[in-house]
């Protein structure tokens, strides 16, 4: 009785997976579909969180490149040419965004990629693209390395062709947090904290000789781990050190707690951050003790762009969820500066894209390095390491409970 | 200024929450040898047991002082609901089964857990502000808020009262029995399954508690808040002796202490700079368990039991 209950289960489960790889294959031919006839559909990938942590701004990303795709559709940018999405989702995890660039590279219709968010997960998805020959472009990825090499501070040597950001590095950042903390704010005695990762170390190294270098005193650094909860230890020395700044170079999840800790302790001095710590939830976690803490964030406000009201009117009226405000205006730059070049190729090659999907891909890459137009973020131009060449960066201050931008500055 | 009273009372607070942690996981070893790897997780249901009666139970503007003990009967109620439906449904069938089975059962639920918690919670996929006392008083150099003050006076009565409950009640008296031995206990005429029961209740409670000390001193809960702070006490319970209720909290002050001294002042040691500061306090706190289990395997007070000692 047993074994054939066991035997039923599995008939039916098997016919169950059966079915539904059969789905699956349906929907990938349909796609091919499009290449056929006389209008040719290519798709733009995206890779971002979409779910879990940094969704918000994940999102974001994703329905800025959305809105680029629908406004060149619109338009007939490229005519001939219908444009679509494919968004994946890589939770903010390395390892998936690795699995979703080779489903992107290993999808013909796909000529370039908008994302990731996080620099950690791009560190795995470069050479995935690099080998596919196509070009990724991230609205947000803020390491050095990722675009001049490991040895950026001493010899920069571009690591991949295929990598481009339309967003400025965590070196322009700290220096310009540095900047503004010692001429700003009038602040000569700065504690730095950072959380080992790859961004926020980065961050505080570059901030700390920035800042020596200005004439500031660095009273003393520390380092602490993700996902600690207590820093009472921590925050003791912060209060000895004598200190009228503390640096922190990590995420939200840490320096909110940091925040609250040192202000219950009665040190009332701001806690100064990247963009990893400019999210809402930094405010509802620290709650009052967040107010006349300062972050930089890459870029300018999207509010103030005069350009970017036509887009901001689209994501709200489109009902769209998460936050267009840090990335939207670069992602949107991003998938126009990929559509560009697409049109570029096609008008090189006499009007007709060239069929071959490998050939497409690789002279996507060298028409993105060419780029040179009015995005809705200012001018999107790359230089010869695939940085951006419109290097603007922002310092906001938690003013009643909200983020206030508080000054826009470009870096030299 | 002397910041050591400061860093001493900065590790009794946190050892104090350990403690009250890891008595859950001592009294369930004590009585039936399981690790319950979910004791991290019941002090997080625990927290989010207290959160909903404040946001959605407490009409707004209700005073703390009328807030707090509500909350910690509505985190005590969830998490002893959570702990002994663990061990009804999760462990129970499993008491006969190989030592392997329960424990991968621990943690499966523990994960189990998280997720509902993480998906059916309203806003908990990110930290959830948690109502926090933070009117801070300054004794001597040393500076602490109402949250800490509720945490140390929490953690003696509760103590107080397990001590008190496990010599001289009847049940108390039990529970050393089923400790010795369950067979004999059951002979004897000791509901063991009741026993058993109880403990797990009892280490739910302890966690509730916990867990209302954390929100108010730090302000946020999230659903992974049980896993570092499970492991946490996991070990002052085994640094204590494990199996002994006044080891777990004994394990837990010495833990936080250790912790927080390592973190504080390791880095002032000529040479030792590259060893210091928060990122290395975990390190330290381990290598004192490495240490303390080499000299005296059985913890630093050991089990009381003879047999087990």
């Amino acid at each position: 009785m047993r074994q054939r209950s066991l035997v039923i289960l599995t008939s039916v489960l098997t016919t169950g997976a059966l079915t539904l790889t059969a789905c699956g294959s349906r929907d990938d031919s349909g796609d091919k579909g499009g290449d056929s006839g006389d209008s040719t559909t290519l798709t733009i990938g995206v890779d971002a969180p979409l779910s879990g942590e940094n969704s918000t701004t994940g999102l974001g990303i994703q329905y800025g490149a959305q809105i680029a795709v629908d406004d060149a559709n619109k338009n007939k940018l490229v005519p001939g040419v219908t444009f679509k999405l494919k968004a994946l989702d890589d939770k903010a995890q390395p390892a998936t965004g690795q699995s979703n660039a080779t489903a992107l590279t290993g999808d013909d219709t796909v000529v370039g990629a908008v994302g990731p968010l996080n620099s950690g997960v791009a560190q795995t998805m470069q050479q995935v693209f690099a080998s596919a020959d196509m070009v990724q472009i991230s609205p947000s990825n803020t390491a050095p390395e990722l675009t001049q090499g490991k040895n950026w501070q001493t010899t920069k040597e571009r690591p991949y062709k295929t990598y481009f950001r339309t967003a400025t590095t965590d070196e322009l950042q700290g220096s310009f947090a540095a900047d503004y903390a010692y001429n700003g704010l009038k602040k000569k005695k700065a504690f730095v904290v950072d959380d080992k990762q790859t961004y926020g170390a980065g961050l505080a190294r570059i901030f700390n000789a920035k800042f020596k270098e200005l004439g500031g005193q660095v009273v003393a650094t520390d380092h602490v781990n993700t996902g600690d909860k207590d820093f009472g230890s921590l925050v003791t020395k912060i209060k000895n050190s004598g200190a009228d700044l503390l640096y922190y170079g990590g995420q939200y999840d840490e320096s909110s707690l940091i925040t609250k800790q040192l202000k219950d302790a009665g040190v009332k001095i701001p806690l100064f951050g990247g963009d990893g710590m400019f999210a809402s939830t930094y405010i509802e976690t620290a709650g009052k003790a967040s107010e006349g803490d300062l972050v930089t964030s890459v870029g300018v406000p999207a509010d103030t762009l005069p350009a970017a009201k036509q887009f901001i009117a689209t994501y709200k009226s489109k009902g769209y969820k998460g936050d267009y405000g840090a990335y939207g205006a670069y992602s949107y730059d991003a998938a126009t500066a990929i559509i560009n070049a697409v049109k570029a190729v096609k008008d090189a090659n006499g009007g007709k894209l060239p069929t071959d999907s490998k050939e497409l891909r690789s002279k996507v890459v060298d028409a993105v390095q060419n780029s040179n137009f009015d995005g809705i973020s200012g001018k999107v131009s790359f230089d010869q390491y695939g940085d951006t060449t419109n290097k603007q960066l922002t310092v906001y201050q938690v003013t009643k409970g909200e983020w206030k931008s508080v000054k826009t500055g470009t870096a030299d | 200024m002397n910041t050591l009273p400061q860093q001493l009372a900065n590790g009794l607070l946190l050892g104090s929450m350990y403690g009250l942690i890891a008595i859950g996981y001592t009294m369930v070893y004590g009585i039936v040898q399981l690790i319950n790897f979910a004791h991290g997780e019941i002090f997080m249901t625990g927290a989010f047991g207290a959160l909903t009666v404040y946001f959605y139970v407490l009409p707004d503007g209700t005073t703390m002082w009328a807030a707090v003990p509500l909350m910690l009967i509505g985190g005590a109620i969830v998490a002893i609901l959570v702990a002994v439906g663990a061990e009804r449904f999760a462990y129970r069938p499993l008491r006969q089964a190989p030592r392997l089975a329960p424990l991968i059962t621990a943690i499966g639920l523990s994960l189990a857990l998280q997720e509902v918690v993480r998906n059916f919670y309203p806003g908990a996929d990110k930290a959830r502000a948690f109502p926090s006392l933070d009117t801070t008083h300054d004794i001597g150099s040393v500076t602490i808020k109402d949250a800490d003050i509720f945490l140390i006076l929490a953690a003696v009565v509760c103590m107080a009262s397990l001590a008190v409950f496990v010599r001289r009640s009847r049940t108390g008296r039990a529970m050393q029995a089923t400790a010795q031995d369950p067979d004999t206990a059951q002979l004897m005429g000791i509901d063991t399954n009741r026993i058993i029961v109880i403990a797990f209740a009892i280490g739910g409670f302890f966690a509730a508690v916990a867990a209302v000390a954390y929100g108010l001193k730090y302000g946020n809960v999230d659903y992974r808040m049980g896993f570092l702070m499970g492991l946490k006490a996991f070990t002052a319970a085994v640094l204590g002796g494990i199996g002994n209720i006044y080891g777990a909290m004994l394990g837990g002050i010495v833990l936080g202490i250790a912790e927080t001294l390592a973190s504080a002042y390791i880095d002032e040691i000529p040479g030792m700079q590259q060893l210091g500061g928060q990122s290395w306090a975990n390190v330290w706190a381990f290598c004192l368990l490495i240490l303390v289990l080499l000299f005296r395997p059985q913890g630093l007070l050991g089990e009381r039991v003879a047999d087990r000692a």
